[in-house]
């Protein structure tokens, strides 16, 4: 029976979700501890108000409206953590996702505004320039060997303010007001087609085939890193790059590419969110979206696996959705993004609970050893 | 001295007396330490006079670092007793073991490169008043210290300049600086030139006179018997025995620690050198730590049908070189050739298809990806084969598995789960066999295998230089890089000698002696007429 019980928890897979399900327990608590500080009889009440999120809607049809848009905020999240997790394989710790996908809204929504092109030439325009930006900080890496997290950094920067700068022309930018036009009324065939889809959500128009389309590609790349020539490479420059360069695999390319990849599918996220027309781009914003940021917690969440990836990033979206129903009347506005960080702060600790986990099976398992001799020489 | 008792195993008879309790520097009686799936420790007991020189012998996994970890107090054994001239000690972490006056000569030396001499021996016991360093004192003592035992050093040359042999008498000052009496030596040897062993199993005489207490790891024999009192032998983890080395054999040694006879010497036919192979000229390979070229205007020539060894002591060039064949490194001037076409500036997966074989120096670092399992680690040199992946990129798993399947058949490669264990969990012995199962059965024109059986047992050691004879009989060139001198004499039909970047003299090892050899490895004598 024990034997049974410990051979499944030595499975990696399992080890990742159950360490993955402490951080958000760890997450939760935390949270918890920091609304009875502040107001104890309001605590229960908010954090059940953060996990129901919109189940909380009186009717079906609200709820479903609701499932909708936290289903079209998850697509990018996906993006973004497939973003990461794919340069993580190969070593490099891709932070500029956050300014990828920035410089994917900005070549989405140029395209769209400006050139009003059709939806896919858009989302292309948009994985092309987030591909771009990838690429430089892969080729500052392998030819002048400057880390990818400091060069990501300030490109993230970089694209920020290059986008509202692009954004804020004329014909591009409401002029009543800080955001860019509306989609809906300048271009309709940049919106990415529904394809029926928002008659299953209550006719929420922000659904469209950007959530199949973001699933798919967690496929793809999951294929892709686990089946193929191409994501052997990758692994095996990410795990050893001198070994990669032994047995004759093109590493440096290697590295530009991967970064490339990384970069057009963070851009690819964000085409998924404006092309649906459910927000428009701030161009006074001054801080890099946390889109991209939060994919790094979902890749880690979802234990670096792309169909990890889709159920963390699901939660992720679903406890941010939640944190806006808090009862503003007994706490401070910043609550819900409070709750929600700490809980994507925990995220950081998968590793550390997966660890915990082995730690503990070897434990017993030296115990069971020594037990077991011990029983050998007694009988 | 000991019984034999079923088994082949050896019950150490406790001498009883108090009086005899005392003669003993060190006790580890009874210790047993287990690991998951493994017992690495199993009832050892290993008793250390004072003032003797104690060899602890046995084969790579037969539990002598694990023994001596438990000595410093990294691990802490599940049954057993540590005693110290008789009282029994508990060491909880290596501070204990330090305080206990326990210090350890590591393999891979722990200095710091931009300090001096003088600076690494008093580092971490800096004397000082007022916060000040106060190193007149100290430096008085060092090389009183130094005097006694004839451990010659500079005390202010930097240690990024000083020899091997010095930075070792370094970190045995280190030791004796702190007042340590038991003195563990980690295979002190394998770094060193012949005349510098020497030197170094003088300083250890001079030491054990002195009264201190040495411990020698080793598996080198002719080591063991030249300096050693007694010796104690481990095999898989169990005790075997204790001897007194003035009434035994290398052959008894041998057998104890492999539990059976071993053949010292490489059966193998004449070599029938065919055409060329490998032609390298005036090859020069830049170095990545200095401005000096790491390699210098070498010539040479790989026949079909011999092996090719170049001889010296690490760090002189013998990995550029290697690097410079294999195309890791980039050539700075010269003409590589091989089977005819030009490889000087061709990448590296060109040479790997076109013929060339390479095991590399440090199978952690190139060899494997530790990470990915053994299969994938089979065809690390073919997987882009149309074999091993269709035409849209994908890989096949399936001929993959069985591909791997057979090698680990055919060369013996043993490992937990088969073609799915991770390589990282696997002894290195059967890391290095992997290697070599693929890079053999590349059926290459050219082998290159540099320090093929580096960190291996006498048993993996047998089976390496079988495997390489064999290439070499199947008309295969074979270049083999080794700093080991028993393997270059054993194995090679012709030896290059590299001395600071050039080759200094060629030799055939049926007329040459180790002596001599070890001259020209030094850099004492160079320049013989070469054809």
């Amino acid at each position: 029976m024990k034997k049974k019980h410990s051979s499944i928890l030595r499975l990696e897979g399992v080890q990742t979700l159950l360490a993955s399900l402490l951080c958000i327990l760890g997450g939760l608590l935390a949270g918890f501890i920091v609304l009875l500080l502040i107001e104890p009889s309001g605590a229960w009440e908010a954090i059940t108000s953060v996990l129901q999120s919109f189940f909380r809607y009186p009717s079906a049809k609200l709820q479903l409206k609701y499932f909708g848009q936290t289903l079209t905020r998850t697509a990018p999240l996906i993006m973004c953590s497939l973003s990461v997790l794919f340069a993580y394989k190969v070593g490099l710790f891709n932070i500029g996702v956050a300014g990828q996908y920035v410089a994917g809204a900005c070549a989405a929504l140029y395209f769209g505004l400006a050139l009003r092109m059709p939806w896919w030439v858009c989302m292309i325009a948009a994985m092309l320039s987030g591909a771009l930006l990838g690429a430089l900080s892969g080729a500052l890496k392998t030819y002048r060997n400057v880390n990818v997290v400091i060069s990501g950094i300030m490109l993230n920067w970089i694209a920020l303010y290059v986008t509202n700068m692009i954004l804020s022309m004329d014909g591009l930018k409401n002029p009543m007001s800080p955001y860019t036009m509306q989609l809906r009324g300048v271009n309709p065939g940049a919106l990415i087609p529904q394809m029926g889809l928002n008659t299953l959500f209550g006719n929420e128009k922000s659904v469209t085939i950007a959530i199949p389309i973001a699933v798919i590609m967690a496929l793809i790349v999951w294929f892709m890193l686990n089946k193929t020539r191409f994501g052997y490479e990758l692994k095996a420059t990410g795990y050893n790059y001198h070994a990669a360069r032994y047995c004759g695999m093109k590493e440096n390319r290697n590295i530009i590419v991967t970064m490339m990849l990384s970069g057009a599918l963070a851009g690819m996220g964000a085409a998924l969110l404006y092309l649906t027309g459910i927000e428009e781009w701030e161009t006074t914003i001054s801080s890099v979206p946390a889109m991209g940021f939060n994919g790094i917690a979902v890749a880690f969440l979802g234990g670096l696996s792309p169909i990890g990836s889709i159920l963390a990033a699901y939660f992720i979206q679903h406890i941010t959705m939640g944190g806006g129903n808090v009862d503003l009347s007994v706490y401070c506005a910043q609550i819900s993004s409070l709750i929600s960080s700490l809980i994507i702060f925990l995220c950081a600790f998968v590793a550390f609970f997966k660890l915990a986990i082995q730690n503990h099976l070897r434990r017993r398992e030296e115990a069971c050893a020594a037990k077991a001799v011990k029983g050998g020489e007694d009988a | 001295m000991f019984a034999q008792g079923p088994m082949g195993r050896v019950q150490p008879c406790l001498t009883k007396e108090v009086s005899a309790l005392e003669q003993y520097a060190v006790e580890m009686l009874h210790i047993t330490k287990r690991f998951p799936g493994i017992i690495a420790n199993d009832d050892i007991t290993l008793q250390l006079k004072k003032g003797e020189i104690h060899a602890l012998l046995g084969e790579n996994g037969a539990g002598k670092s694990t023994l001596m970890s438990v000595l410093f107090g990294l691990y802490t054994p599940e049954e057993g007793e540590i005693r110290m001239n008789g009282k029994a000690v508990t060491i909880r972490n290596p501070n204990d073991a330090n305080d206990l006056g326990i210090g350890m000569v590591h393999q891979h030396f722990k200095l710091v490169e931009c300090f001096t001499v003088l600076d690494n021996i008093i580092l971490g016991v800096e004397p000082t008043r007022m916060g000040f360093l106060q190193k007149r004192q100290t430096r008085a003592r060092v090389l009183a210290m130094a005097e006694k035992y004839g451990l010659r050093v500079n005390p202010d040359a930097l240690i990024s300049d000083i020899t091997v042999g010095m930075q070792q008498r370094t970190e045995i000052l280190k030791m004796l600086y702190r007042d340590n009496d038991i003195l563990i030596f980690d295979e002190p040897t394998a770094v060193l030139t012949p005349q510098e062993i020497d030197e170094l199993m003088q300083i250890m005489r001079n030491l054990a006179a002195e009264g201190k207490s040495i411990l020698f790891i080793s598996h080198k024999l002719n080591e063991i018997m030249a300096v050693a009192d007694r010796c104690t032998v481990l095999r898989k983890g169990r005790y075997i025995g204790t001897v007194d080395i003035r009434n035994t054999t290398k052959a008894e040694l041998s057998r104890m620690m492999v539990g059976r006879d071993v053949k010292f010497a490489v059966d193998k036919k004449a070599a029938v050198p065919g055409e060329v192979v490998l032609d390298v000229q005036h090859m020069t390979v830049a170095s990545r730590q200095h401005d000096k070229d790491a390699v210098r205007d070498v010539s040479f020539q790989v026949r079909r049908g011999e092996i090719v060894c170049i001889a010296g002591i690490d760090g002189n060039g013998q990995s550029e070189l290697v690097f410079g064949v294999t195309g890791l490194e980039n050539v700075k001037s010269g003409k590589i050739t091989m089977c005819g076409k030009d490889i000087t500036r061709m990448p590296i997966r060109k040479r790997s298809v076109g013929g060339m074989s390479h095991i590399p120096e440090d199978r952690h670092k190139h060899g494997l990806v530790l990470d990915y399992t053994l299969e994938d680690n089979m065809v690390l040199q073919r997987y882009f084969e149309p074999q091993f992946t269709n035409a849209f990129g994908v890989l096949r798993r399936r001929e993959i598995r069985a591909y791997a399947e057979r090698l680990i058949d055919q060369y013996d490669v043993r490992s937990g789960q088969g073609a799915q264990t991770l390589v990282r969990s696997m002894s290195g012995g059967n890391q290095q066999k992997a290697i070599i199962a693929r890079e053999i059965d590349k059926e290459p024109e050219l082998l290159v295998a540099v320090q093929p059986t580096r960190g291996l047992d006498v048993g993996a050691i047998e089976y390496i230089h079988q495997q390489i004879v064999a290439q070499r009989d199947a008309g295969k060139a074979v270049l083999l890089v080794s700093l080991e001198l028993d393997e270059v004499m054993n194995v090679s039909d012709r030896i290059l000698v590299m001395y600071e970047g050039e080759i200094v003299g060629e030799f055939d090892p049926k007329t040459v002696s180790v002596e001599e050899l070890g001259l020209y490895m030094a850099g004492a004598k160079k320049g013989v007429d070469r054809q």
